[in-house]
């Protein structure tokens, strides 16, 4: 089985350690992890802003650099979710998207769903409490966890994944899965809500004692992370699969 | 009437300099939202509801026409005077022609936003008739000139002291009692002699039965039926939306509007209206004013389903930080950004962004909406329709040849983490970015692509 990285464009320049740490994980299950050199964007702030030729293009171009791994596993649930829910609206008639699409994976889906796993490559121990960020593509389009909204059984991918580390404590914030604001663009499109949605979640984060935001989406923990340096608050923002590999922390 | 120059985040920026307040509005807002989802949670079957709600809506919108038809004729059995208005202001001439008829010289209202969408008030006032909103939040916003911030809760922008302050001022009542007993009191004393002496009732409408050809209006405060059942003439003005097939159907929907909307298992009221009382007249005026040109949009035919519960706005997160005032349309929030866009492009626009996508309204919407979704598909259309900034506009198209020039893309990375750290602060710190309090990440030596082929040639 191969699987092919899809490593976000912003994560590829500003958070490389989290891509070595996607890649590092698979490996640890023996996967033959593939970098496609030539993948770029996926074009979601393209789609985002309303650019829909852009859009389609990078979602053309995607397919053609993807189409042919077995499985596509990003360390980002928003990109993912583009990718698997959003490229239809460009190219649902591509054939080759049609049968990429069931193959592409966020990455604790796909320890998951796919690999099923019950342990992590390397044991991992990590005492310290955490409080879990959802970030809401993941949430709500990939079905990462239970939203608070709808009325069904209650359940939680990291919340599951991290029964395999040792000596976590796992929190929720109150309001457990409200949006920080990010929003890509809407980031800087509208700046003071942004950082005022992103404050509150800070807040709710710290107030549950923990000493780490952990979450699955890098450009969320991007964003409350530059707010909490801005206050010099001591809450760190942790990507998940740098706990499952025994770097979370060092940092 | 709203100013549809507003522009979300600069208003909503504003709104933002008063944190406490802002603070305060969300966590009121977020209260309604919660207990929404207390009474969500007492009924096993709610999702099956809110499928059930989709498709019946579905349904009657695949058939509309037909529906409409069933309903006009059954009403004029019943007696009732049937209208159509094609806009706005074919609608506000109609309801004139009536009250003109009438003799009309006051009008009571209850909550409707059909009538704030057309612009009604302000139309029969200048021809010289009183119109008084008598439901309280409405009340209190008319007193105040200024448009609902919210279609179930149109004064939730306002604390009990700016309402006491307003009070004292228009209706006379003591500075400085915030007691909210003491305060609605006073408006309904001030509003029972408006209904003694009004001459005419307007409602909006909940759900129009094509079945029975009846209509039915929720409220909590029954003013309502005080405006209907005192003056002679009832006029309800229902967007051709509003339309349900049957009287079986009505349940589904009265077990979901008032849980969505405000919390509450069942409204205060939820009233039928039939027929004109004996001697008097009833008037049912089916508006138009875009829907059909809604209903034939793959994209957003959608948005019809709306039964105006205000869910999307109680939980979305942009809006509890930002008040229904810093939305040009007149409907805010999630459905407001898709209806208003929908409208017109060119003026409502930019409310498509003043979105981060999180999803939270399309689970909440009891009728399963695809809110999020449609305001991504409305920016497509803002952008074709070219009301971007031209910044933005280059921006993008920057971005979409380096998204297939991955080389330049690298590149460009790789500039930025070296630019970027040795840029004087003084000059990042007041970057959309940063200016509200908001740190750049460190920039790493290596990208990940880097790193990658510098680890594959240190493995061979």
């Amino acid at each position: 089985m191969n699987v092919a990285l899809f490593i976000p464009c912003f994560v590829n320049e500003l958070y490389p350690h989290v891509a070595m740490a996607t890649a590092e994980l698979l490996e640890g299950y023996g996967i033959d992890v593939v970098y496609p050199l030539e993948q770029s964007c996926c074009g979601q702030p393209l789609s985002n802003n309303g650019d829909s030729q852009g859009a389609c293009d990078a979602a053309r171009r995607f397919t053609g650099v993807f189409k042919d791994y077995d499985y596509i596993v990003s360390p980002s649930g928003s990109c993912t979710s583009h990718v698997k829910h959003h490229y239809g609206w460009y190219i649902a008639d591509d054939a080759d998207y049609q049968a990429m699409q069931p193959r592409v994976y966020e990455i604790v889906e796909f320890l998951q769903d796919v690999l099923k796993v019950d342990r992590l490559p390397k044991p991992v121990y990590f005492p310290h409490p955490v409080s879990i960020h959802q970030s809401c593509h993941g949430l709500r389009e990939l079905g990462h966890a239970a939203p608070s909204e709808l009325m069904i059984p209650y359940h939680s991918r990291l919340e599951r994944i991290l029964q395999l580390v040792d000596g976590v404590d796992v929190r929720l914030p109150e309001r457990r899965d409200e949006c920080c604001g990010f929003g890509g663009t809407f980031s800087v499109d509208e700046p003071e809500v942004s950082v005022a949605m992103g404050e509150d979640r800070v807040a709710q984060h710290e107030a549950t004692g923990a000493e780490f935001i952990v979450g699955a989406d890098p450009s969320c923990l991007m964003h409350m992370g530059g707010i909490i340096r801005h206050k010099c608050r001591p809450i760190r923002p942790l990507h998940i699969v740098e706990i499952l590999t025994g770097r979370g922390g060092a940092a | 009437m709203k100013n549809d120059n507003i522009n979300h985040a600069e208003a909503a920026a504003a709104f933002l300099q008063d944190r406490e307040q802002a603070r305060w509005h969300d966590s009121a807002i977020w209260w309604v939202r919660q207990k929404r989802d207390m009474q969500a949670k007492q009924l096993p079957e709610w999702e099956q509801l809110r499928s059930l709600a989709q498709q019946i809506k579905a349904h009657t919108l695949s058939k509309l026409d037909e529906y409409l038809e069933q309903f006009q004729r059954n009403a004029e059995q019943n007696g009732v005077t049937v209208h159509w208005a094609s806009d706005a202001d074919e609608h506000n001439r109609i309801v004139h022609g009536i009250l003109a008829a009438g003799g009309v010289k006051k009008l009571v209202k209850s909550k409707s936003m059909l009538t704030e969408e057309c612009g009604l008030n302000p139309y029969l006032e200048q021809r010289g008739i009183a119109v008084i909103d008598t439901d309280l939040g409405e009340r209190i916003v008319q007193l105040r000139h200024e448009p609902p911030s919210h279609i179930v809760m149109p004064a939730i922008h306002l604390k009990k002291e700016q309402i006491s302050e307003l009070f004292h001022k228009e209706l006379g009542t003591e500075a400085g009692n915030n007691d909210p007993t003491y305060l609605t009191h006073a408006a309904r004393a001030n509003l029972r002699e408006h209904f003694l002496t009004a001459d005419a009732g307007l409602t909006g409408v909940n759900f129009a039965i094509a079945e029975t050809g009846g209509v039915v209006v929720c409220t909590n405060e029954g003013n309502a039926d005080l405006g209907t059942a005192l003056p002679p003439i009832h006029i309800a003005s229902m967007g051709l939306e509003k339309i349900i097939p049957k009287q079986e159907h009505l349940g589904v929907f009265t077990r979901l509007l008032a849980r969505s909307a405000i919390g509450s298992p069942i409204t205060t009221y939820t009233s039928h209206f039939q027929q004109a009382r004996p001697g008097g007249q009833m008037h049912i005026v089916i508006v138009d004013n875009g829907r059909s040109d809604i209903l034939g949009n793959d994209d957003f035919y959608q948005s019809l389903r709306c039964i105006r519960c205000g869910a999307c706005m109680n939980t979305c997160p942009v809006y509890r930080r930002s008040t229904g005032h810093s939305y040009s349309y007149i409907i805010p929030g999630p459905i407001g950004s898709t209806l208003g866009p929908s409208r017109d492009i060119k003026k409502h626009g930019s409310m498509a962004f003043a979105c981060t996508t999180c999803g939270s309204c399309s689970n909440v919407c009891p009728v399963k909406i695809n809110l999020h979704e449609q305001l991504i598909l409305q920016r497509k259309r803002a952008f074709d329709a070219g009301t971007l900034k031209p910044a933005k506009k280059m921006g993008l198209l920057a971005m979409r040849f380096l998204t297939q020039h991955p080389s330049l893309l690298d590149a460009g990375g790789k500039l930025m983490r070296k630019v970027v750290p040795i840029v004087p602060q003084a000059l990042t710190r007041h970057s959309a970015w940063s200016r509200p309090g908001r740190e750049l990440p460190d920039m790493p030596a290596q990208s990940f692509k880097e790193m990658w082929q510098a680890r594959k040639e240190n493995k061979s």
